[in-house]
């Protein structure tokens, strides 16, 4: 009698599989294949003097070794947190702001879809283009040094891009204004997804509305906020087009805007897959034990 | 629990392996010197292909190229060939890495697609000069050595290999000289005349005077310190990179000195060469008193957009005027390169022979782009012309002064990382000059580090 039925489950099972063909090899291709060679690469010396190609030669660990002994590879990892970190707290706590609003049903906000809207566009813009609009307008002759100049708040023209501080913060400000419309709509939809009577169990127990976002939105948002923290966490450490438009592939002033991703870049200039390729498997590594940290706090905190 | 775990992995690898991508690809190719074996030159192609970078060489060859027909913006014809013009910019480097990934898939790519002519810059002629990619114009494509007796020797020099072959030429040369504002000095220093202005900046040290005249007048003497970085890079005694290792030379250190002592005294900014800061001064109401250029620079650069006088630039009313400076030196040029694999010899032959020596061509270049010549009696005889002139110069006729400087051109110094060394060391010495590197041996070192990270065959 049970015979039957457990043939039945293993024809199904078969579909499953082959179902997942197309996913497996898109991912073997696209993904797992180089992955594996650029590991791979990291092994060799091998790029471009002009037009003659040196290597592949295995060296072992050698490209590993110099990307350290240069002694930048900890900078240009600090700048690009930094400047992750500029861009990522007024994102999250402002969409945190507007996602409570926009799904609070109490207040009822006119034309909130229109705002949804609003909010989403800069993201649609290219990030180049983003870049190439601040660089002109934060130029010493630009209209933001004259605006400035003409209600006196300066005398002489700011060079913003040649100040550390000011480069970084127009790079998170930039990454900040780009992608908060993105997480208010992650957020929103998370806070849409929580259970309507525990917000109206809480109003009939006399909550205010602090009390209800911190002891009932946020503890249920978790997962929707561990997602948002790693994949903007996997963005930032890839942070490239932004500073490199905005400085022009420099990195300045002083190497302070130079993130890991422009440094791989530069590697390419000679077609240096070596070192490009033990840069990457750098980057792979840091990028899984942050994912791994980022994770593994918020679900202790769960467990507790 | 551990599903999670696993699947967070899992989006962690596949959001990482997107980047490592793009660090992979396995190019296997050794050695790839050996091309002469591999490729041939041959002819009667249908396709004439041309690798340039911008505009000017096709406009020439448009304007003044026996036979050519316009067919299209990028497509031309000669005959019953087809000419085809590639155009990628050279902004962060996107025209050499064209040019070489197809050079070197030259001895693959069908007959229609091989590269039959590309041109190359002063600053890394010599990265193609010095492989079997180019062609030898003398022996290879059988011009006659006499033909380029009256092109100024450093355009010969510039693009000869290590054995002493001739492998490109040039319609142009490119000596430079000190261009300002003729308000501006009439206000200044109460007279406008070259002579008596190139008086004031005969040297460095008049140079610096002027600077501070200028300074206390409210003018900016140059809009950038890097305007005078060439005038100093092509006086120097030694290479960027000598034996291997990289260099700079004692007159790059005094351009160093001299430019930190000017931006500490706020005679002059750090813009970028080519920003939208650093063009600023073409217009009337700037404050910059001179830039530093060749022909080609007054009449492409200076304040023209299309060809016509952007409105209220200087250049408008002809408001600027010219003279040698404190050193002569020139800036750019553009050299024609036959490519090895060619399948249209007789006309790549031609074209480098009729763009470059012949004479009735190189006239209307003067006199319809007011571009500088590359053949020394045909300037001479400009010299004395009184009724040629720059409209951009208020109709001063700028080839005494061009031509006085282009004999003393020495490109004994210059090797293939020129361009790199040249954009780093102006990046690096940047935030030295704005005061963000605490000392010149902090820039410096940084220099070294982006040079060797672009080039990792060279020792700091």
């Amino acid at each position: 009698m049970s015979r039957p039925k457990k043939g039945r489950v293993e024809k199904h099972n078969k579909w499953g599989y082959i179902f997942l063909i197309p996913f497996v090899v898109v991912y073997v291709i696209f993904q797992l294949i180089p992955l594996v060679s650029t590991i791979y690469n990291s092994f060799y010396e091998n790029y471009r003097m002009g037009l003659i190609q040196v290597g592949p030669n295995f060296v072992g660990m050698d490209n590993y070794v110099s990307l350290f002994e240069s002694g930048k590879l900890l900078m240009y990892f600090k700048n690009t947190m930094i400047m992750w970190v500029l861009g990522f707290v007024p994102q999250i706590l402002l969409s945190l702001l507007l996602g409570a609003w926009f799904s609070d049903t109490r207040l009822k906000l006119k034309a909130s879809g229109f705002f949804k809207t609003v909010i989403y566009l800069p993201n649609l813009i290219m990030a180049s283009a983003f870049s190439m609009l601040f660089f002109a307008l934060f130029a010493d002759l630009g209209p933001v040094n004259s605006v400035l100049q003409h209600i006196g708040v300066i005398k002489e023209p700011y060079s913003f891009l040649s100040h550390a501080a000011s480069a970084r913060g127009l790079v998170g400000f930039m990454n900040f204004l780009m992608w908060f419309g993105n997480t208010t709509i992650l957020l929103m939809a998370g806070m849409m997804g929580i259970d309507p009577a525990l917000f109206e169990a809480a109003e009939v127990d006399g909550a205010t509305s602090t009390q209800v976002f911190f002891r009932i939105t946020m503890p249920l948002l978790r997962p929707i906020l561990i997602y948002v923290l790693i994949t903007s966490l996997i963005g930032g450490l890839q942070m490239y087009d932004v500073p490199q438009i905005l400085t022009n592939g420099i990195g300045g002033p002083s190497d302070t805007t130079m993130t890991l991703i422009m440094y791989l870049n530069k590697q390419l200039y000679s077609k240096n897959y070596g070192m490009g390729g033990a840069l990457s498997v750098l980057m792979f590594i840091v990028t899984g034990i942050l994912s791994l940290i980022v994770f593994k706090a918020f679900a202790q905190r769960k467990e507790a | 629990m551990r599903k999670k775990l696993l699947s967070v992995l899992l989006c962690t690898a596949m959001a990482a392996t997107m980047l490592t991508g793009c660090g992979g690809g396995n190019d296997t190719k050794k050695g790839s010197s050996d091309t002469k074996s591999k490729v041939t030159v041959s002819d009667g192609g249908k396709v004439l292909n041309i690798r340039v970078w911008n505009e000017e060489f096709k406009t020439r060859v448009t304007d003044n190229y026996p036979g050519y027909e316009k067919v299209s913006d990028n497509e031309g014809k000669i005959g019953d060939v087809t000419v085809k013009w590639n155009i990628t910019p050279s902004d962060d480097n996107a025209y050499q890495n064209a040019l070489d990934e197809a050079l070197l898939q030259q001895d693959k790519a069908a007959a229609d697609d091989k590269i039959d002519l590309f041109l190359v810059e002063a600053d890394y002629a010599l990265k193609y000069v010095d492989t079997d990619y180019t062609l030898d114009v003398v022996n290879d494509l059988g011009i006659s050595e006499d033909a380029f007796k009256d092109q100024y020797q450093y355009t010969k020099d510039t693009v000869t290999d290590s054995n002493g072959k001739l492998k490109g030429a040039s319609w142009q040369a490119c000596p430079a000289g000190m261009i300002y504002r003729r308000d501006i000095a009439k206000t200044v220093f109460g007279t406008d005349d070259p002579d008596k202005i190139q008086e004031k900046f005969k040297d460095w040290d008049s140079f610096k005077a002027a600077a501070k005249e200028l300074k206390d007048a409210g003018y900016k003497i140059t809009s950038s310190v890097n305007d005078t970085y060439r005038v100093f890079s092509n006086n120097v005694s030694s290479k960027w990179v000598e034996n291997g290792k990289i260099n700079v030379d004692a007159n790059i250190k005094n351009w160093v000195d001299m430019s930190k002592e000017m931006v500490d005294n706020g005679e002059t900014n750090t813009y970028e060469l080519w920003s939208s800061d650093w063009q600023n001064g073409f217009m009337k109401k700037s404050d910059v008193f001179c830039y530093f250029g060749p022909a080609w620079f007054i009449d492409f650069s200076m304040g023209y957009t299309d060809g016509k006088p952007i409105k209220g630039s200087v250049v408008e009313d002809g408001g600027w005027a010219l003279t040698t400076g404190p050193q002569n030196f020139y800036w750019g040029g553009t050299w024609i390169c036959g490519a090895n694999g060619t399948d249209n010899k007789s006309l790549v032959k031609d074209i480098i022979e009729t763009m470059t020596t012949n004479q009735d061509v190189l006239k209307s270049i003067v006199e319809k782009n007011n571009d500088y010549a590359n053949n020394a009696p045909l300037m001479d005889s400009y010299k004395e012309d009184k009724s040629f002139g720059d409209a951009a110069l208020g109709g001063q006729n700028p080839i005494p002064v061009f031509s006085e400087g282009v004999g003393k051109i020495d490109m004994s110094n210059t090797t293939s990382y020129d361009q790199t060394c040249t954009e780093e060391f102006q990046a690096a010495m940047k935030d030295y000059f704005e005061g963000n590197t605490a000392s010149y041996e902090d820039a410096y070192a940084t220099f070294v580090d982006k040079v060797k990270v672009k080039h990792p065959e060279l020792e700091g």
